[in-house]
C-alpha cells in the first residue's frame, strides 16, 4: 500500500505535481497516467525517498522509505533502463545491490532467470539492448521479493515479445497480492493492463478511478454519416428526432442510433451516402479530452475538439517544448 | 534501516566489478615507481654537478617520490570515478533507492575506496622508495635513517588523501568532467605555481597538495614553512574533511 498525501514538488517556478493525494492498493495492477511531463515520474521519484516533496508526504506500508529495513524487500522499482554503470556485469550489478539489502547471493541467479537473462550474466551492461537493459532493471526490482512494485514507463522501447512479457508480469505480480503500480502515457497500454487507474496531468490529480469505470464512462460510440445530400440528410433527422453533431469535413456524427436504422432511415428518402460507419471514440482519446484542459499548450492545429484529431498525431510532442508555468504565477 | 556491513560489502562488489579501479590505481603505480626511479638515476648522474646549496638540501627520500606528482593525477580519476559514476551513469538512483541513508551510502563508499587507495598508497610508496634508492646508489637513504621512515609512510598517506579530497570533491560536484576539470589542473598546476612564485607562497603552502607534501620529505633545509611534517599533513586532512562534509551535506539535501 502506498499513500500519498497532498504530494507537492516545485522546481523554482515551475510546480511539477501539485497537492497530489491518492492511495495505491495492493493486489491489483494500478496504472498511473499522464501527458510527457506530467509529473509521473518526479512523483515516483518521491515515492522512493530520492527527491524531497515541497510539501506532503508518501507512506509505504505506513512509512516512510527511508524508514524501511532493507527496503529492496519492501519496494522493487524500474525508474529507468539506464540507471546502472555499464561498465559492470549483470550479474554485479544484482549483487552489489542485493549485497546492500542482505539479499542472497542466490537470489541473484533466481532473478536473473526470471527475466531470461542467465545467458548474459556475466556480460557488460553497457552492450544490452534496450530490452535487456529494461529486463535487468526489472531483475533489480524483483531481487527483494517486494510486496510493492514499481514500473516507470516499463514498456517504453520495447518489441511486441517484451511488451507481453511485462504486460503478464505485472499481471502474475498483481494476482499473487503484490501492490503494482505502473506509469504510461499510453491509454491503450494501460486499458490492457491496469485494474485501476491514475491520471494526472500538470501534476493535478484528474481521475482517480477503476478502470471498467473510465471504460464505462469514456467509451463513446457513434455512427458517422457521410452524404452528398448533405441538406438532406440533416432534414431527415431533424424530421425523425435524430441528434447530430455536424464535423467540419461535412459528415455528421449520431449518438444514440444504431447504423442499420440510420441506413434504412436514408434509403426511405432516396438519400445517396458515401459514408455510414459505426465509430467507437477510442480510450486514448477519452484520455486526451480528460487531460486537455491540463495540458497548457496545445499543438496550435487542434482547433477542433481532440476527440475529432487524430489520436496520437501531434498530440504530446509539440506542447512539450513550451516552458511550462506554474498556475497562477 | 541499511545494515552498515551489507552496504559495506556491496560497495566493495561495486568497486572491483568495474574496470576503471585496475585501470587507474594500476596507472598510479606504475607511473609513480617508474618517474620516480627515473629521476632517481638523473638525479644520481647529476649530483656531482649540484652546488654545495643543493647538495645540502639534496633529499633522496622525496626525490624517490618526484613520480607523485604524476601519479597523483591518476589516483584523483580513481577517487572521482568512484563518486561521479554513479551520477554519470544513473546508478545513483539505484544505489539510493536501495540504500535510502545518504551517510551509510556515501561513506560505506569512501570507506572502501579509501582503504583500497590507502593499501595502493603505501605499497607506491614504499616501492618507489626502494626502487629509487637502488637507483641513487651511493647517495642513498636508508629506512632506518631519521625521519626517512615517517617520509616513506606519508608518501602512503598522502596518496590516500589526497584520494579522500577528490572523493568529496567529486560528491559536490557529482559530474566526472567538471571534477578533473577542476581538480587536474589544480594539482597539477595551479598549486605548483601558487607554491613558487613568492607573491603567493604564503597562500600555496597551506594548499593540500603542498602541506600534505611536507609529510614526505626528510631532508628541509632552507625551507620557510611554518609547520612541520605533521603539521603539514593535518592541514590537508582538514582540507579532505572539509571536503566529505561538503560533499555529505550536498548530497543529503539534494534531490538524486
Amino acid at each position: 500500500m502506498i499513500e500519498l498525501a497532498d504530494l507537492t514538488k516545485d522546481y523554482g517556478d515551475v510546480r511539477a505535481v501539485d497537492h497530489l493525494t491518492f492511495t495505491v492498493r495492493p493486489g491489483i495492477v494500478t496504472g498511473f497516467l499522464g501527458p510527457n511531463g506530467a509529473g509521473k515520474s518526479t512523483t515516483m521519484r518521491m515515492m522512493l525517498g530520492l527527491d524531497h516533496p515541497t510539501s506532503g508526504t508518501v507512506r509505504i506500508d505506513g512509512r516512510h522509505y527511508r524508514r524501511l529495513q532493507d527496503p529492496l524487500k519492501t519496494v522493487g522499482a524500474l525508474l529507468d533502463a539506464k540507471a546502472m554503470h555499464g561498465g559492470r556485469s549483470a550479474f554485479n550489478h544484482l549483487l552489489c545491490l542485493a549485497q546492500s539489502n542482505g539479499i542472497p547471493r542466490a537470489r541473484v541467479r533466481e532473478v536473473l532467470d526470471t527475466v531470461g537473462l542467465t545467458s548474459v550474466a556475466g556480460k557488460r551492461s553497457k552492450g544490452f539492448s534496450l530490452g535487456m537493459g529494461q529486463r535487468l532493471g526489472i531483475a533489480g526490482a524483483l531481487l527483494g521479493d517486494p510486496q510493492i512494485l514499481m514500473f516507470d514507463e516499463p514498456v517504453n522501447g520495447l518489441d511486441p515479445e517484451g511488451i507481453h512479457w511485462i504486460r503478464n508480469l505485472m499481471k502474475n505480480l498483481a494476482a499473487q497480492g503484490r501492490t503494482v503500480f505502473v506509469s504510461s502515457h499510453l491509454m491503450s497500454e494501460m486499458a490492457l493492463t491496469a485494474d485501476h487507474l491514475v491520471v494526472i496531468g500538470q501534476g493535478r490529480l484528474l481521475a482517480d478511478t477503476s478502470m471498467a469505470g473510465f471504460i464505462r464512462e469514456n467509451s463513446r460510440s457513434f455512427v458517422r454519416m457521410r452524404s452528398p445530400g448533405h441538406e438532406r440528410l440533416r432534414d431527415v433527422l431533424h424530421g425523425a428526432g435524430i441528434d447530430f453533431v455536424p464535423r467540419s469535413d461535412g459528415a455528421l456524427e449520431v449518438e444514440g442510433e444504431d447504423a442499420e436504422h440510420l441506413g434504412e432511415l436514408a434509403a426511405r428518402h432516396r438519400i445517396v451516402l458515401h459514408e455510414l460507419s459505426p465509430q467507437q471514440a477510442s480510450l486514448e482519446e477519452a484520455f486526451m479530452r480528460l487531460t486537455a484542459g491540463a495540458v497548457e499548450y496545445h499543438a496550435h492545429d487542434d482547433h477542433q475538439p481532440p476527440a475529432a484529431a487524430a489520436p496520437g498525431a501531434a498530440w504530446g510532442t509539440d506542447w512539450r517544448k513550451s516552458p511550462r508555468k506554474k498556475k497562477g504565477a | 534501516m541499511a545494515v552498515v556491513t551489507q552496504v559495506l560489502r556491496s560497495e566493495w562488489t561495486k568497486i572491483k566489478s568495474v574496470r576503471s579501479t585496475v585501470w587507474t590505481l594500476g596507472i598510479a603505480v606504475v607511473v609513480t615507481v617508474a618517474l620516480g626511479a627515473l629521476i632517481s638515476a638523473l638525479s644520481k648522474r647529476d649530483f656531482d654537478n649540484l652546488s654545495p646549496k643543493d647538495k645540502i638540501q639534496f633529499d633522496p627520500t622525496f626525490i624517490s617520490f618526484a613520480g607523485m606528482g604524476l601519479g597523483q593525477l591518476a589516483l584523483i580519476v580513481f577517487g572521482v570515478l568512484v563518486v561521479s559514476n554513479e551520477y554519470s551513469t544513473g546508478m545513483i538512483r539505484t544505489s539510493l533507492a536501495a540504500v535510502p541513508q545518504r551517510g551509510t551510502f556515501l561513506f560505506s563508499k569512501i570507506t572502501i575506496a579509501t582503504l583500497l587507495a590507502f593499501v595502493v598508497g603505501m605499497l607506491t610508496s614504499f616501492v618507489a622508495f626502494f626502487v629509487g634508492q637502488a637507483m641513487l646508489g651511493s647517495h642513498k637513504a636508508h629506512l632506518g635513517d631519521p625521519g626517512v621512515l615517517r617520509a616513506v609512510i606519508g608518501g602512503g598517506l598522502y596518496m590516500t588523501a589526497i584520494t579522500v579530497f577528490s572523493m568529496g570533491v567529486a560528491t559536490m560536484l557529482r559530474s566526472p568532467m567538471l571534477s578533473l576539470g577542476i581538480l587536474m589542473p589544480f594539482f597539477f598546476l595551479i598549486s605548483a605555481i601558487l607554491g613558487n612564485v613568492p607573491a603567493t607562497r604564503k597562500v600555496g603552502q597551506y594548499l593540500p597538495d603542498q602541506a600534505g607534501q611536507k609529510v614526505m620529505q626528510v631532508v628541509t633545509f632552507g625551507d620557510d614553512a611554518p609547520y612541520g611534517p605533521w603539521g603539514g599533513f593535518a592541514i590537508m586532512v582538514l582540507w579532505v574533511v572539509a571536503a566529505l562534509i561538503g560533499g555529505y551535506a550536498l548530497l543529503r539535501r539534494r534531490d538524486a
